[in-house]
């Protein structure tokens, strides 16, 4: 599989890296160490997103000028000249990508002229919505993902692997967007179970528990129709990586001890087989964000990624850069974690790097 | 999968060539039969070579999901080809009575629009706008990933070390996310559309390329090549690249899928074409009226699930075919 491939590629170790430790190193510096060679790795990888969104935001027609001019519906050649002045827009390229670089040091990504208040207040405001909604669908997707892929391990080769292998294939190929319009076909228009969109009941003044619930039920169809296409992803990954650990030697024995095949299956197989799976989770996050702007249209859902639908609309670029250049690190971030998450699940890997 | 597994993945190699390396390891002397000239021994293989990749088809002719998938998405490129044929005026364009459900009229099979515009024209005529843009997305992908993959992998050092931060950058930012913000700034359209979707597809290749080039150039072949004095583009392009082909082509298909799904995800958001009927832009146009007409949403719905299914389908065909270790793993 692609995907597979692409885990490969990301886990083979450069030359420069390999030199192995001969000590053997505590969990805690082990993981320090990793989280210092990820924060070095991601100097540079951050410095080159914010030079390339640079450039796309210069690529971007019209300026902060033309936008303010728009929507104050009318301005001369002069105020259009101040305002370029006042902004800094009439320096040369390096000059306002310094300033640029000098605004991000100070953690500004610039003033939304529509919403009428700074870009990483708008972020800021938007992003817990999806956080929370990426969140429960990488859930739903990693617990079904390994359910499905288990039981396609289990039957392996016989008809009920076939069928969810089809099935798998399926989610697969399933457009998101779409997927969230059927089940609100079903579950909203002809059953009238759950909301069709929006992140809580308007207006209801929930506490506790009652307000979690409400919450849950505008989540359960946005959350599902994202994880769909993951759900695929990690049952066929669970397959493969059980079917790979089940025929080691470590298994065996563990058969050989006496042990019932479902406890080999929990505690030896499954276990070894989740690392590729958090190596893929954390690839995921940047797909899932664009996922979420797809389905936050759907579904109303107040997150970035409908921000980003309306910028869009909105012909408001520096919103949308700014979801670009702050989603690429939240892409980062998690790569970090799922790094620390792995050197902390299998000592080798804070070793060999 | 392992390390070992992706190097693996050209055991294509006819299993003659097979017999005459291990002859070649036994007396541990190479077998040459005229030391002077070495083209001796190229043209004695080439007499026993076995046409390339018979093995493979066959294989993947066996496999009934690839043969679904292929049959399917020949008929998807025959509509593409019909329907200015059958369906000659534009597929915007008001035809009939408004909200036809399917079946009700038999001039309209599949029904209508709000606007009276006949979906199955529509759904032709989509098919041409999603298998012209997952072609070319792809091939465009393609080519850019496997130049920059084969440059790094094959020459190392700096070279590959800066083309991998650059490739590093793409893959961090959020593929979607990019696409709808180059999509912004360029102008939609199908060609634009095309390539943004290949700015977002191509450092998978290129990371894909890369390694299988790094697993490749220290093979047996590649340095005798080297020796021979061969320069550095045919090496790459006739020596390595031709092995590192298979899971390049079940890529591509994988590709394929994805770009569709990006357009239509891009045209169901409404920064498609405006001027062309996509699956996606339908989709986009039903979603208002999902209460009382869902067939509107469902059907162009459908169109895409198939197409992508099929080729999700070759790809995995050809991944049992090209790869077999892997699909021993699989039964």
């Amino acid at each position: 599989m692609a995907h597979m491939s692409e885990a490969v590629a990301a886990r083979i170790p450069s030359p420069a890296t390999c030199e192995r430790e001969k000590r053997p190193m505590s969990a805690l510096s082990r993981i320090a160490r990793t989280l210092r060679r990820t924060l070095l790795q991601a100097i540079p990888t951050v410095l080159g997103i914010i030079i390339l969104n640079f450039f796309l935001l210069q690529l971007a027609p019209g300026d902060a000028a033309d936008v303010m001019a728009g929507e104050a519906g009318s301005a001369t050649e002069e105020t259009m000249r101040a305002l370029r002045e006042r902004f800094g827009l009439d320096n040369p390229v390096l000059v306002q990508l310094a300033n640029y670089l000098g605004n991000l040091a100070q953690f500004s990504l610039g003033f939304s002229p529509r919403y009428g208040m700074p870009v990483t207040d708008l972020i800021g405001q938007r992003l817990p919505g999806t956080l929370t909604l990426m969140a429960m669908a990488l859930a739903i997707a990693i617990l079904i993902g390994l359910t499905l892929g288990s039981l396609m391990a289990a039957f392996s080769g016989r008809l009920p692997d076939r069928l969810l292998s089809i099935f798998a294939l399926l989610f697969y190929s399933v457009p998101g967007f779409w997927i969230g319009l059927m089940l609100i076909v079903l579950f909203s228009v002809t059953l009238g179970w759950l909301p069709s969109g929006g992140a809580g009941t308007i207006g209801a003044s929930y506490t506790g528990f009652q307000a979690i619930l409400d919450k849950a039920r505008y989540m359960v169809l946005p959350a599902t129709s994202l994880a769909l296409f993951y759900v695929a992803i990690y049952a066929r990954l669970t397959r493969a990586a059980m079917l790979e650990v089940k025929n080691q030697d470590f298994v065996r024995t563990a058969y050989a001890k006496g042990l019932s095949p479902r406890v080999v299956t929990i505690r030896h197989v499954l276990r070894n087989a989740l690392i590729p799976i958090t190596t893929m989770a954390g690839m995921h996050v940047g797909g899932m964000l664009g996922g979420a702007v797809v389905v936050e249209t759907v579904y109303s859902w107040p997150g970035l990624g409908r921000l980003a639908f309306e910028a869009v609309m909105g012909r408001d670029y520096t919103v949308l850069l700014g979801i670009l250049l702050l989603s690429s690190i939240l892409v980062i971030l998690a790569n970090a974690v799922v790094d620390l998450l792995q050197a902390w699940l299998d000592p080798r890997i804070g070793e060999q790097k | 999968m392992t390390t070992t597994e992706v190097a693996g993945t050209h055991a294509a190699a006819p299993p003659q060539a097979r017999t005459a390396a291990t002859q070649l390891d036994k007396s541990g002397q190479p077998e040459w039969h005229n030391i002077r000239a070495p083209d001796a021994r190229s043209t004695l293989t080439a007499a026993v070579t076995v046409p390339a990749g018979r093995r493979e088809l066959a294989v993947f002719l066996r496999n009934p999901n690839a043969l679904f998938g292929i049959v399917f998405l020949s008929l998807m490129v025959l509509v593409a080809f019909v329907a200015p044929l059958v369906f000659p005026g534009d597929p915007l364009a008001m035809v009939g009575k408004p909200f036809l459900w399917p079946g009700q009229d038999p001039a309209f099979p599949l029904g209508t629009d709000s606007m009276g515009r006949n979906v199955l024209a529509g759904l032709m005529h989509g098919a041409r706008i999603s298998l012209f843009v997952g072609l070319a997305a792809t091939a465009l992908g393609l080519g850019v990933g496997i130049v920059v993959g084969a440059v790094a992998g094959y020459f190392g050092g700096w070279v590959d070390d800066v083309l991998v931060r650059i490739i590093e950058i793409f893959q961090t930012l959020p593929n979607f996310v990019l696409l709808v913000v180059l999509v912004a700034i360029a102008q939609p359209s199908a060609t634009t559309v095309s390539v943004a979707i290949a700015i977002v597809s191509w450092p998978m290749v290129a990371r894909l390329t890369r390694a299988e080039f790094r697993a490749i150039r220290e093979k047996d072949y590649v340095v005798a090549a080297r020796s021979l004095g061969f320069r550095h583009p045919r090496i790459i392009f006739s020596e390595i690249l031709p092995n590192a082909l298979p899971p390049l082509i079940v890529t591509a298909s994988v590709m394929v899928a994805t770009a569709i799904l990006m357009e239509s995800a891009l045209s169901f958001m409404g920064l498609g074409d405006p001027n062309v009927v996509s699956w996606g832009s339908m989709i986009g146009a039903g979603r208002e009226l999902i209460r009382t007409a869902w067939y509107l949403t469902f059907l162009p719905g459908l169109a895409i699930v198939f197409t992508v299914l099929a080729l999700n389908l070759i790809g995995d065909g050809l991944n049992d075919a090209l790869n077999p270790r892997f699909s021993e793993e699989r039964v």
